[in-house]
This record gives structure tokens, C-alpha cells and sequence, in this order.
């Protein structure tokens, strides 16, 4: 798995700070202009907690080098709690958050501390295999519902006034969220605990020999992509109004893999673009049925062939800036 | 070592270590004793068990038997990590740099441990800038203040080597373990790397693992020759090539 990190990761070249800047300063403006397009706009909020997820697991991936191939177990373990908490237990939407951004994150500090004691590919057996117990838990609990989930959840009014069943509100607070989201990951990877972080992707040993424990920064990335992903599901349950099997299971998992890979792992932009690309995708040709799947994983191969940076880490490599 | 050693004198010291992977034994009963304040240089042809007694000293791998004492203290059951903090920091044989990283960030993860807030995610990187200035003084000690924004993967290999003693000295090490630093050089490189080490020394211990008899031969203080995982000899560059037994082991039998 380390080869896929090494190979791919872009060269930081010429003010990055500033490049980023405009690049934040653009994808904001768009994300804001959205609902004067007459772009679908649960389209978009579906993306954009796509997007916060992808961008959680990069920060494991991309700046720390551990594939995690069992992710879906945060989003849906959020969706699950914030959907109840919603419907069961008529928390407002501000605490329902919380608490299913609360349940990912213990559930990141458990899943971590087993996993990363192993590395490379055995790191990514043991996330999928815990991911699968949780699945079989979630399809056999009664609170889930099984096979049907838990259905018509009723979104409620943030902090009591803000009515998250209109559309347009329901939007801009689901943006709100991947922005403030999205910022907490660019401030990670560019914080002195960043700076470790990706000194223990590129040569651990090293990181080692300087004195580093490596594991406790390594726990620690998996706590705050853990719970980022799961502060993704638990605004997904607004949008979706629903919270089923589908995000905790494998397939999700991956699909988050392939976001990140086609967007470009390690660039900033790729995952949110890779995230909406693959959305798109299965919203625009969910015509062509069961072949979706075969067209997804042709995009897959051609992306690992071809290129190899993703779309942004290409872009990026093209004009030797970093996104 | 002509005299009496004083316990103090001493800085590390190994007894009976011992490595064996499956019934093969990598390194056998070898006893070490490095002097504060001098170049050891640990060589043997290939295969010795050189790299072996390396990753013992340093923690990477775990002793069979034996023990190992770093200013007195007993250092067997550390993890790595912690006999860094404690001032015994090693090298590479490949050279081990962070590629995707400035020269200068590359020392710079070096001093942000010993400073804390390294765990701080919530911080802009910017609070590191305030070592900017000591990392800067450290790449012009070892003659890179050209590259201070240069990734170091493009960097050529002598100065990746160059920048590794950097990031290693930014630790303010007592004693550091060079893993064959002269490994896969030109001459050119080889003699700017041995003439870094040799300035360095006046204020660090220094145990060198070495393939080649010839380069350590002015540089070190103490030569302790392995073969086949055993100490063979020990003494200065002059009393070994006088040795048979060092000759027969680099050049075969026949040649003693």
C-alpha cells in the first residue's frame, strides 16, 4: 500500500499557501451560487457529505499513509445514532450531531487502537474486518431496523429556529458543515502535528530514529478522520432522511478509496472533486442499471494506470502547483 | 586501548549481545566498548553481522541475549523511540530523509519533537517558523545553505547524506550511530562526508558501521572487526593490518 502513497504524492513546489487560497476561495463561491443554478441541490448536499467524508479519509491516506478500507463503519455508525436520536429519542438537530459525531469518534478511538498496531495492507484487513462485524451488529440490532433502516427522519430546527425541512436552509447548513469541516482537515495537515504526520508516511523508520512514537501520531489521525467521517454521516442523515445498511457497508468503503484515488490522494481539492465525480456518475448514468459498477471500476483501473495522481493531483503536477 | 578505562569513559557498552534468527546466529556474544568522545568504527567483510549489531544497539531489533548499557543504564527493553530521547540517535544505510520535504522542514521535524506541540493539530505550522533559524544554521554547518527549499528526494545523494547528519545533529545527540554513511559514494563525497564526521566528532560520539576497511582507516579512533557475527579483533587502524587473522578475514586464506 505504501507504493500507492509514495508514487503519487505531488511535490510541493512555488507558495502552496496562496494557491490553495484561491483554489478554497472558488470551490466556495460555487458551493454558494448552487442553489440559484437549478442544479438539484440534494444532488449537491449528497456530494458535499461525500466530499467531507473523502476528505476525512485522505487526511488518514494522504497524510499519513494508513488505508483504511473499513470508513463506511463511521459514516453509518453516526447516521445510525444522529437518525435515532432524531426519530426516537427528538433530540434537536445540534445535539443529534453531536452525538452521532460523539459515537464515531469512540468508536475511532477503539477501532484505532487495534488497528494500528499493524501496517500496509494488514492495517487495511483490520479495518475491513471490523468494519464487517459492526455491519453484521447493525443488521441483526433492533434500533437499526435491519434490512429496512430507519426511515422518515424528521430534520427538526437547528437551535430551535433554523428549519432544516426547507431546502434552501437545509443547503447552506449542510455547506456550513463541510466548510467548517473541510478547514479542520486543511488545519491538520498544515499544523506542526501535519508536519509529523507526513515526516511518518514518508519514512517511519526515520520518524523512529528522531524520537518519535510514531503509533500515538498515527492513533491520532485516525481519531480525527474517524470522527470527521462520522460528523459527514451524521449531516448526511439531513439530507437523506434516512439511515441504512448501504453506509456501513464495504462496498461504501471502497467507493470512498475510489473517490479519494480519482480526485487525487494527498491534494488537498481531490477528494471533494473525486467525491462529486463519483456521485455524479451514479446519479447521470443510473440508467445503464447494474453496469454502473462495471463502469466505476473501469474508471478505477484507468485511473491506477493512467493517472495515477488523480484529476487534481494531475492538475497540480501540470502546472507544478500544489492543491 | 592502552590504560585503565574508567567506568565513566565508557558511553556504551554491550555484553554477550547476541542475535539469532532460527538456530543461524547474525551476531554472537559480541562485547562493544565505546569511548566517550571517540570514532568507533565497527567494520567486517559482508555478511559479518555488522548491520545486525547495528539494529541491536539502536533497538530496531530485538537481542537473543546479552545486554546493552548507554551511560550506565540499561537499555535492552527500550523501544527505539525513547533511546533516541535519550541522546543515541542513528542513521541509515539508505539514505533516510523525508523526500517530499524541504531541507530545511526535514530538520525542522527534528527540533519540533524536543520542543513539543508536536501532537497540536489545531496550530498553524507557522509556530514552527520560530526554529527556522536554528535549522538554517544547522544546514550551514553541513554545507547546504543553497538547498534550503529544496525537496530533499531531488536532492544528489552526497547531500541527502549531508542532510541527514543535519537533522540528526538537530537533536543535540551524545552519541550517534552512522549506518555505512559513506555507502554508494564518489570519492568526492566521500571525503566531504568523512571531513564532516571528523568535525562533528570533536563534540559527539561517534560509532560508524563500515564496509571498507580503507575509509575508516583515518578517521576512526577504535576499529573493532566482526566476522560471522563475532568480534575477531580490535585496535587501532596501524595494529589491524598487521593483524593475520584480519587480512585472512577480508582477503581469504592464503593471503595471511
Amino acid at each position: 500500500m505504501t507504493t500507492i502513497t509514495q508514487n503519487s504524492v505531488p511535490t510541493t513546489t512555488r507558495r502552496p499557501v496562496r494557491d490553495e487560497m484561491i483554489a478554497f476561495a472558488i470551490m466556495t463561491v460555487l458551493l454558494l451560487v448552487v442553489p440559484f443554478t437549478g442544479v438539484y441541490p440534494f444532488f449537491v448536499m449528497q456530494g458535499l457529505c461525500f466530499a467531507l467524508l473523502a476528505c476525512a479519509f485522505n487526511l488518514l491516506i494522504g497524510y499519513g499513509g494508513l488505508l483504511s478500507f473499513g470508513h463506511a463503519m463511521f459514516l453509518g455508525t453516526a447516521g445510525y445514532v444522529s437518525g435515532h436520536a432524531l426519530k426516537v429519542w427528538g433530540l434537536p438537530p445540534e445535539l443529534a450531531i453531536v452525538a452521532g459525531t460523539a459515537a464515531a469518534f469512540g468508536l475511532s478511538v477503539i477501532t484505532g487502537l487495534i488497528a494500528i498496531r499493524r501496517q500496509g495492507i494488514y492495517f487495511a484487513m483490520i479495518t475491513l474486518a471490523l468494519s464487517q462485524l459492526l455491519y453484521f451488529i447493525y443488521l441483526q440490532a433492533p434500533f437499526t431496523h435491519g434490512e429496512d433502516g430507519i426511515q422518515g427522519i424528521p430534520q427538526g430546527k437547528l437551535f430551535g429556529f433554523i428549519d432544516l425541512s426547507n431546502t434552501d436552509t437545509l443547503y447552506f447548513v449542510v455547506l456550513a458543515g463541510f466548510l467548517i469541516g473541510f478547514l479542520i482537515i486543511y488545519r491538520a495537515i498544515n499544523s506542526p502535528f501535519g508536519e509529523v504526520l507526513k515526516a511518518i508516511r514518508e519514512n517511519e523508520p526515520r520518524a523512529v530514529s528522531l524520537g518519535y512514537k510514531t503509533d500515538q501520531y498515527k492513533l491520532l489521525a485516525f481519531i480525527l478522520s474517524g470522527t470527521l467521517a462520522g460528523f459527514a454521516g451524521a449531516l448526511k442523515v439531513f439530507v437523506a432522511q434516512n439511515a441504512s445498511l448501504t453506509d456501513v457497508h464495504w462496498t461504501m468503503s471502497g467507493e470512498i478509496v475510489l473517490m479519494t484515488l480519482v480526485g487525487g490522494l494527498g491534494t488537498v481539492f481531490g477528494p471533494v472533486v473525486g467525491a462529486f465525480v463519483i456521485i455524479a456518475m451514479q446519479q447521470y448514468l443510473a440508467g445503464f442499471g447494474q453496469w454502473v459498477t462495471v463502469i466505476q471500476g473501469v474508471i478505477f483501473v484507468a485511473c491506477v494506470l493512467t493517472f495515477r495522481r488523480g484529476i487534481v493531483g494531475e492538475i497540480g503536477h501540470l502546472f507544478k502547483r500544489s492543491l | 586501548m592502552g590504560g585503565i578505562c574508567l567506568a565513566d569513559d565508557i558511553i556504551l557498552e554491550t555484553n554477550g549481545l547476541t542475535k539469532e534468527f532460527a538456530g543461524f546466529f547474525a551476531v554472537r556474544d559480541v562485547n562493544l566498548r565505546v569511548r566517550r568522545g571517540h570514532i568507533h568504527a565497527l567494520i567486517g567483510p559482508n555478511g559479518a553481522g555488522k548491520t545486525t549489531c547495528f539494529n541491536l544497539l539502536t533497538k530496531f531489533l530485538r537481542p537473543s541475549a546479552g545486554q546493552i548499557m548507554y551511560k550506565g543504564r540499561d537499555i535492552t527493553a527500550m523501544a527505539p523511540a525513547d533511546v533516541a530521547r535519550l541522546g543515541l540517535v542513528r542513521s541509515f544505510q539508505i539514505s533516510a530523509v523525508f523526500p517530499h520535504l524541504t531541507a530545511l522542514e526535514n530538520v525542522r521535524v527534528a527540533l519540533q519533537r524536543q520542543h513539543g506541540s508536536s501532537f497540536d493539530f489545531w496550530r498553524s505550522k507557522s509556530v514552527l517558523d520560530k526554529y527556522n533559524q536554528r535549522a538554517r544554521e544547522l544546514l550551514d554547518d553541513v554545507g547546504l545553505s543553497e538547498f534550503t527549499d529544496t525537496p530533499a528526494g531531488e536532492m544528489a545523494y552526497g547531500r541527502k547524506r549531508a542532510l541527514e547528519i543535519a537533522t540528526t545533529l538537530a537533536l543535540d545527540p551524545e552519541m550517534m550511530l552512522l549506518d555505512e554513511p559513506m555507502a554508494g559514494m564518489g570519492h568526492e563525497d566521500i571525503d566531504k562526508i568523512a571531513a564532516l564526521i571528523k568535525r562533528i566528532s570533536a563534540k559527539y560520539t561517534i560509532l560508524m558501521v563500515e564496509h571498507n576497511l580503507s575509509v575508516v582507516a583515518n578517521l576512526s579512533d577504535v576499529i573493532t572487526v566482526l566476522t560471522r557475527g563475532q568480534v575477531l579483533a580490535e585496535g587501532n587502524y596501524n595494529d589491524l593490518t598487521q593483524d593475520p587473522r584480519v587480512k585472512e578475514a577480508y582477503l581469504g586464506a592464503g593471503h595471511g
